[in-house]
């Protein structure tokens, strides 16, 4: 039977539950104070492609830890049935041991190895002396590459290959071991559409192979279209599995989050005031290329209560320019004219900068936005602390400071016990409004939001739109940063293209579409200018 | 009870606790599992005491202050590098630079006491000027900056001293390290101020614990249970009071032990409660996160290590006066005492974690231990190795302790 599965066609579903090849049943995993997963189970068909879906902090990850070993055997209730046998997984060791590999939404590869060393890490090829076979590892990493349509030298570092390219390897590596049940979370979070497309083909492909995939994304249009089984969670709990063919848009969202959601976008009814601020000639050069432009005279502007996007692709320097205006944060040879309510600033450092109203919320939360290793109420406080600071000895005062997170906690519901948790104990969702937190307390009036909503769910997205239409109603300006072009055109009032560090658009939102929009997006850098 | 129970946090846990299990639990999370180090201490402390009778003796405990004062001020700058994710490994070179400075002038110009301390300091602040510079404006990294140090300023301080010691300070130099104040009020048998001093040090403590207990009440947060917050109060007053007792009987109230009290008590607050103090833990805690937060990163950075150089200067003014010399060879040795302090205390390798009273448990642990070995007449060669165990059998304890209570994310 269950080789008959193996070899059946991608998109036939097998049938019935005959061959399950894992069966997690009534898993209870507690954190002091809080309950991860409630009794959640979790039946998975041998050959699937199985979707796990829900907001940030259902329990996702948790779920696939337990599995895979990352919180051992004792730690949690319930019963993993694998093969047909009850596992019991003391390290991931163990779980490997049995084919299940799971790749995390951070890659861990070895930044200065090469692919094969990094596919064979831990697992290397030997010779008979018991010394490492460098010819046997390239080959065989050679073949590997193939089954997942790399073409890239075996020896080449890992750290001059893209994202997409480093997400192959890892499931080369995986391969590498066997793998009958491979977990991905977030696989297309950090690739482009053209990776993105590559790796989906790549996972039919392997499920042509026999190999079982488990498949944790926010993506739902993307999840529709290649999953065979849907399993939706939310709070801790199992809400539904459903084929992936009876899945729609809407049933998945009411799922995640309980709730019809009539609009992805909540509207918005403001007058837009006069002009806040604006950029002209802005130009800069890479930090350490001498003579690379990564922003070629850009100009913008923004005014009061008004909402405006910057679209552009990957590489087009969005973060660039937003890091670049935020007290010179990025770049070298800045040159260009910085304006607030008219008059001319200088914004050469990022104190001067934030003393002039701006706030930036970036794009990487973990490497620009959060200190991982302290609490929550010090990460809130973190941009704005003067206003703590008692004149007479310079203390800041602490109890105040508790007071004041705990207010940011109940406005922007922020989900943890108290203030002094540790950042780390929150989920990604609720880490960005720490970060977003930080900055209202700084009370900004122009705020730069860098990818605001990347690696977080559709519930988490809303609340943040929601924000953003408070933030606007106050009268503050907002520019937002984003790679998704509905949500670009969701929320803006207007839109700027960029492309190749040069501005090729500016397009009020009743003029855009997503075509026209593109096409600016992707103009060439000779044909700008 | 009810006071210690009405924060909103504890209150969903299970309803209404029973006084007594809050009480325990209080007692396990926040006293026992936080301060592994101090009960390490504590324990360290009664093991001395039985295995060598004369550990707890007046002159003993007065030796103790006189003899590690310097390693403890050390660890007072250390740790703000070390927080920075940085390390200073010039310290024991600058004091024996400054130390050397402060002999020229008063030993051997003839100069006024003060005019050598401040000599020292001076030269202390350019040390660590001339260091911050590199580290933090030119961007080398502290271990390469002050290894160099390490050479430099060693070969500055023989060339100061033109390869002899120089002595005596004698006079009021010599006092900082070796004077005492007794008699100002009296008594037979001790001395009554050194007494009154501890008296009203404690007073003034449980004041500000009580003030402070009342400000987090009235901000509903979470405060130890009432018993407990005496018996704490208790305790230190009792080791305290004790303590004062002890070297009242001796020599009475040791200088050093006054500017040592000032200096814990200005770091702590500058590392607790400012925000420089905050701009170091975040600077190592996330480097790009704290630039982006509008931390002067560079700024901090370099007078951090100014800061460094100022308390080798100190404690190259304490070393030389307590010698009543300086010498070319002085303060060997000292820097990897004042990291050792560091990290015994808790501090990450890698930095954004440490805090001042962990220093100075980490120093005292070291120092009590150090001096019940030479109260035994342990041998040489068997006091480092003690010494390089307890380092890394602290660190490996102190991470244990940290696995254990930490929750995965």
């Amino acid at each position: 039977m269950s080789e008959n599965t193996a070899l059946l066609e991608p998109g036939v579903v097998p049938p019935g539950a005959e061959d399950v090849i894992l069966e997690m049943r009534h898993i209870t995993k507690t954190f002091p104070g809080v309950v991860a997963l409630d009794d959640v189970s979790l039946t998975v068909t041998r050959g699937e492609i199985h979707a796990i879906c829900g907001e940030n902090g259902a329990g996702k990850s948790t779920l696939m830890k337990v599995l895979s070993g990352v919180h051992p055997y004792g730690t949690y209730d319930g019963e993993i049935v694998f093969e047909g046998a009850e596992a019991r997984f003391h390290r991931i060791n163990d779980s490997e041991a049995k084919g299940i590999v799971i790749i995390h939404q951070e890659l861990a590869l070895s930044p200065f190895l090469s692919i094969a060393e990094n596919i064979f890490l831990g697992n290397e090829r030997f010779d008979r002396t018991h010394l490492i076979d460098w010819n046997r590892t390239n080959a065989e990493a050679q073949a590997l590459m193939a089954r997942v349509g790399l073409i890239e030298n075996p020896t080449t570092p890992i750290s001059t290959i893209g994202v997409g390219k480093q997400q192959l390897v890892e499931i080369a590596k995986a391969l590498s071991k066997d793998v009958k049940l491979l977990i991905l979370d977030e696989p297309t979070a950090a690739l482009n559409d053209n990776d993105s497309e590559h790796l989906l083909g790549l996972l039919r492909g392997l499920k042509a192979q026999g190999i079982t995939c488990i498949m944790i994304s926010h993506k739902l249009g993307e999840l529709m279209e290649i999953a065979d089984t849907i399993t939706v969670i939310r709070d801790g709990r199992t809400i539904e599995a459903m084929p992936g063919s009876e899945a729609t848009q809407e049933r998945l969202i009411k799922d995640m989050v309980g709730r019809e959601m009539s609009q992805r976008y909540p509207s918005r009814n403001h007058p837009i005031g006069e002009e806040v601020f604006r950029v002209e000639d802005w130009t800069v050069y890479h930090p350490t290329q001498p003579g690379r432009v990564m922003i070629d005279r850009a100009s913008l502007n923004v005014h009061a209560g008004e909402v405006v996007g910057i679209a552009g692709l990957m590489g087009a320097g969005r973060t660039e320019l937003a890091m670049s205006l935020f007290g010179h944060s990025y770049g070298k040879n800045i040159t260009g004219r910085t304006y607030i309510r008219g008059e001319e600033v200088a914004l050469h450092t990022v104190d001067e900068a934030i003393a002039h109203g701006l706030a930036y919320v970036s794009e990487d939360r973990k490497r620009y936005g959060l200190n991982l290793l302290t609490d929550i109420k010090t990460n809130i406080t973190a941009a704005g602390l003067k206003k703590l600071v008692g004149k007479l000895f310079g203390l800041v005062n602490d109890n105040e400071e508790i007071k004041v997170a705990e207010q940011y906690r109940a406005a922007l519901s922020i989900k943890t016990p108290t203030v002094m948790a540790a950042i780390t104990k929150l989920s990604g969702g609720n880490q960005q409004k720490v970060v977003v937190a930080k900055w209202l307390y700084t009370d900004p009036d122009i705020l730069i939001l860098d990818e605001p909503t990347r690696g977080i769910d559709v519930g988490a997205k809303y609340e943040i739109y929601t924000l953003i239409n408070q933030l606007v109603e106050q009268g503050k300006a907002v520019i937002v940063i984003s790679s998704e072009l509905p949500e670009v055109m969701g929320i803006s009032d207007r839109i700027y293209t960029l492309s190749f560090g040069v501005v090729t658009g500016e397009v009020p939102i009743a003029e855009a579409t997503p075509e026209k929009l593109m096409n600016l997006m992707t103009k060439e850098k000779e044909a700008v200018r | 009870m009810s006071t210690t129970t009405a924060t909103p946090l504890a209150a969903g846990s299970s309803g209404a606790a029973q006084p007594q299990s809050a009480f325990v639990a209080y007692l396990v999370e926040n006293v026992l599992r936080r301060n592994g180090i101090l009960l390490a201490f504590v324990v360290v402390i009664i093991a001395l005491s039985v295995w060598q009778k004369k550990f707890l003796s007046p002159s003993n405990l007065t030796n103790l202050v006189l003899q590690y004062s310097y390693v403890l001020i050390l660890a007072l700058g250390m740790l703000m590098i070390i927080v920075l994710a940085q390390i200073d490994l010039s310290v024991g070179s600058v004091v024996a630079f400054t130390g050397a400075v402060a002999a020229v002038v008063v030993v051997r110009h003839g100069m006024p006491w003060y005019l050598g301390v401040a000599a020292a300091l001076i030269t202390g602040l350019a040390v660590g000027a001339w260091q911050g510079f590199w580290v933090a404006v030119v961007g080398i990294p502290g271990f390469i900056v002050t290894l160099g140090g390490q050479l430099l300023f060693r070969g500055l301080a023989q060339l100061t001293l033109n390869y002899v010691s120089l002595s005596p300070f004698g006079g009021k130099y010599y006092g900082i390290s070796n004077g005492f104040i007794k008699g100002w009020f009296g008594g037979t048998g001790f001395d009554v101020f050194t007494v009154v001093i501890f008296a009203v040090a404690v007073v003034g403590y449980a004041v500000a614990q009580w003030r402070s207990r009342a400000a987090r009440l009235k901000y509903q947060q979470e405060v130890a249970p009432l018993p407990l917050f005496i018996l704490q109060i208790v305790i230190v007053a009792v080791v305290a009071m004790f303590y004062a007792w002890r070297i009242s009987q001796n020599r009475g109230l040791p200088v050093i032990l006054i500017i040592l009290a000032v200096f814990i008590m200005v770091y702590g607050m500058v590392m607790g409660r400012t925000s420089f103090g905050r701009g170091v833990y975040a600077i190592g805690g996330n480097l790009l996160a704290a630039q982006l937060s509008g931390v002067k990163t560079r700024w901090i950075t370099f007078w951090a290590f100014v800061n460094m150089g100022f308390l080798a200067g100190v404690a190259g003014v304490i070393f030389s006066a307590r010698m009543n010399s300086a010498q070319p060879a002085a303060g060997v040795g000292m820097e990897l005492d004042a990291i050792a302090a560091c990290f015994i205390g808790g501090a990450s390798t890698t930095g954004g974690i440490g805090r001042i009273g962990g220093a100075m448990i980490g120093g005292l642990i070291m120092a009590v231990i150090s001096n019940g070995m030479q109260l035994a007449g342990l041998s040489q060669g068997i006091q480092p190795v003690i010494k390089g165990l307890i380092l890394t059998l602290a660190v490996a304890f102190d991470l244990w302790n940290k696995r254990r209570t930490s929750v995965a994310a």
